[in-house]
């Protein structure tokens, strides 16, 4: 007997898994940024294109999750 | 607006990667659909940027009037706080390059949220595949304008212990030549796509759930201040997503120009 039944793609699953990664990694990135500039005010300009490489490069994981989630969603099934 | 998802009372629900295709409008159609509102925002965003600067600097006054003055800080904007700041004095004559492509990124990501256009060109990876490969093709030519062949042991042989260079040559290969111009126009591609099809689920999902049945319909209220936000959120999306691609390039071109270590 079938009481519930679940449907959709387990890739939603998947990239909320691959989502956390990069997750972390912006918010150190930005936890990082906020101590340096609490520390020594004075070097926020400096520092601050380095934060913005800094959460390109992690945040381009995620995103790579959502271009690949969706060429990979039509791949024949086996 | 023509090619934009018609919104019935049985919407399609989850939006798909169909939804990026817009039909072709008009005469000019014909059986290849290559004439789309796509092709009308780049040619708009191209004419724009291109009479506003011609407009702005047409009599250059000491006291700038609004439009001069507008053109002058996108320009110093991109000159002290991109290019200077990244190459170094050097980058002055890389700052009329970095504006255009700043403000060409900027206009492009902006048809985004415009009402009635509503879709980023940029959310077709062709656009942001191009211009990744203009910097690409740039910074390689600079580096080996700068350095001759040496340029392959500036970019590829870091000061590091001989016997750890096995290992760290393959990986600055494939992250300075490989990884670069394919990471640079993912994120711009990504992230449009992303912030288009966001504001897809949301409206459509209001629809969805209006039609539903009476205890869900009310909830599609909700849905929609939800798309109202996340078009706020879209518009930093997009300014964050033109000045990143602009960073990143005057990233790449320092690194080809820095005297080798």
């Amino acid at each position: 007997m079938l009481l519930s039944a679940v449907v959709g793609s387990t890739a939603a699953i998947g990239y909320g898994l691959a989502a956390i990664g990069p997750g972390v990694g912006v918010g150190l990135v930005f936890a990082a940024y906020i101590q340096s500039t609490a520390r020594q005010p004075e070097s926020s300009r400096l520092t601050q294109p380095f934060l913005w490489i800094g959460f390109a490069v992690i945040e381009v994981l995620a995103l790579l999750g959502i271009a690949f989630g969706f060429i990979w969603a039509n791949l024949p099934p086996k | 607006m023509t090619g934009q998802t018609i919104v019935l009372a049985d919407t399609p629900f989850p939006p798909t990667v169909e939804d990026f295709f817009l039909p072709s409008i008009g005469p000019w159609g014909g059986p290849g659909v290559w004439f789309t509102k796509i092709t009308v925002m780049l040619w708009l965003s191209v004419a724009l940027l291109i009479i506003f600067f011609l407009v702005a600097y047409r009599e250059p006054k000491l006291v700038p009037n609004k439009r001069q003055w507008i053109a002058e800080s996108i320009y110093g904007f991109v000159r002290n706080s991109i290019a200077v700041d990244m190459i170094g004095k050097e980058g002055v004559r890389f700052a009329p390059y970095l504006t255009t492509l700043f403000s060409f990124i900027f206009v492009m990501n902006l048809w985004g949220i415009i009402p009635f256009f509503q879709i980023s060109p940029n959310s077709h990876i062709a656009f942001p595949a191009i211009l990744a490969m203009i910097s690409y093709v740039m910074f390689i030519y600079l580096g080996f304008k700068k350095h001759g062949l040496g340029y392959f042991k500036h970019a590829l042989v870091p000061p590091a212990p001989w016997f750890i260079l096995p290992i760290l040559v393959p990986i600055e290969f494939f992250s300075n030549f490989i990884v670069r111009p394919f990471s640079l126009a993912v994120r711009l591609f990504a992230n449009m796509f992303a912030g288009h099809m966001l504001l897809l689920v949301f409206t459509l999902g209001g629809f969805a759930m209006l039609n539903a049945n009476a205890l869900l319909a009310p909830i599609s209220v909700l849905s929609w201040l939800m798309t109202i936000a996340l078009t706020f959120l879209d518009f930093a999306v997009i300014a964050l997503q033109a000045y990143v691609f602009t960073v990143l390039t005057a990233s790449y071109i320092q690194g080809s120009l820095a005297e080798s270590h």
